[in-house]
């Protein structure tokens, strides 16, 4: 699994106040996946929404083209699966990161493939944690640790 | 049958499905996740997974029966199968999954054929497993028992 804390944190989106539970967004198109990242996260006293794909995720962070104003809800972590059919979850990456407003939110990719090319790239785009499927609730308490840790 | 009897029947079925390799510590991660709050979530994610998997065999049977198969289309519905199944901790149908993708990497038409069939009955037979497990469970709780929780030595 890779890992790699990037980075400065600035005031504005990530930060997480001691006691408040942390809302992640969650992007897979596998409906069992979803449903399976939304549990784990919940059991660790997060706050879940989940999108089947990243135009979908893209609208509900205020950067899709049919975002609503006044719609724009504040995360503070994105966990998204790299394979997704049209836009992959390197590509939600990149916007992620290009956005002025969303580029400290830290993001979070999972592979159910072991690519170690795939990994770097993710990380040096800017990916702070890369998870390999399925998903365990270790894994998620170590994700949650790493998010508040970086906070700091 | 006593409630105790049920129980042993259900930890004895249970440990068999992991010895024979049907179910992987996959399956335990998602007991463990079940809880007072959400009592019937393996259950629904089971469900989902029998839903999931019998759309995506059939959109593979009907792919694989065009005359010309595009390859990349079924390697999409088998990457969706094994990542369920990975998910739920299906592990035999994951790995008739792992073999299926190398068929459609060759783009060899016989092999996805075979593989397919291998697929549907892996599926068949642990739906077949877990349909019996949960019904061993239902009748635990009827009986106004609790479900054992498996210690596995992973």
């Amino acid at each position: 699994m890779g890992g790699g804390c990037g980075g400065d944190s600035s005031e504005d989106v990530a930060v997480v106040e001691l006691g408040d539970e942390p809302h992640v967004l969650a992007v897979d198109d596998n409906l069992i996946d979803r449903k399976l990242v939304e549990k784990l996260l919940k059991n660790s006293s997060c706050k879940v929404t989940t999108a089947e794909n990243a135009p979908r995720a893209l609208d509900y962070l205020g950067l899709g083209n049919d975002t609503l104003e006044g719609t724009v809800s504040k995360v503070n972590l994105i966990i998204t699966d790299y394979c997704m059919p049209g836009m992959t979850g390197y590509e939600l990456l990149k916007k992620i990161k290009e956005s002025s407003v969303l580029k400290e939110v830290p993001v979070v990719i999972m592979s159910s493939e072991n690519i170690p090319t795939r990994i770097s790239e993710c990380l040096e785009e800017g990916a702070k944690m890369f998870m390999l499927k399925p998903l365990k609730q270790s894994d998620v308490k170590q994700l949650k640790w790493h998010l508040m840790e970086c906070r700091n | 049958m006593e409630v105790v009897q049920i129980q042993r029947r259900l930890v004895d079925y249970t440990k068999s499905l992991f010895m024979e390799g049907f179910l992987d510590g996959q399956f335990l991660q998602l007991q463990q996740l079940q809880d007072e709050s959400n009592p019937d979530f393996v259950v629904e994610v089971v469900s989902l997974f029998f839903d999931d998997s019998e759309k995506l065999l059939n959109e593979l049977t009907i792919a694989l029966d065009q005359p010309n198969v595009d390859f990349k289309k079924v390697d999409g519905h088998v990457h969706q199968l094994k990542g369920s199944s990975s998910s739920i901790g299906a592990q035999r149908v994951k790995n008739a999954c792992i073999a299926f993708r190398s068929f459609c990497e060759g783009q060899n038409i016989e092999g996805c054929l075979a593989c397919l069939q291998q697929v549907k009955q892996e599926y068949y037979l642990v739906k077949n497993k877990l349909e019996t497990l949960f019904r061993l469970e239902q009748q635990i709780v009827a009986s106004g028992g609790s479900i054992p929780m498996i210690e596995m030595g992973f």
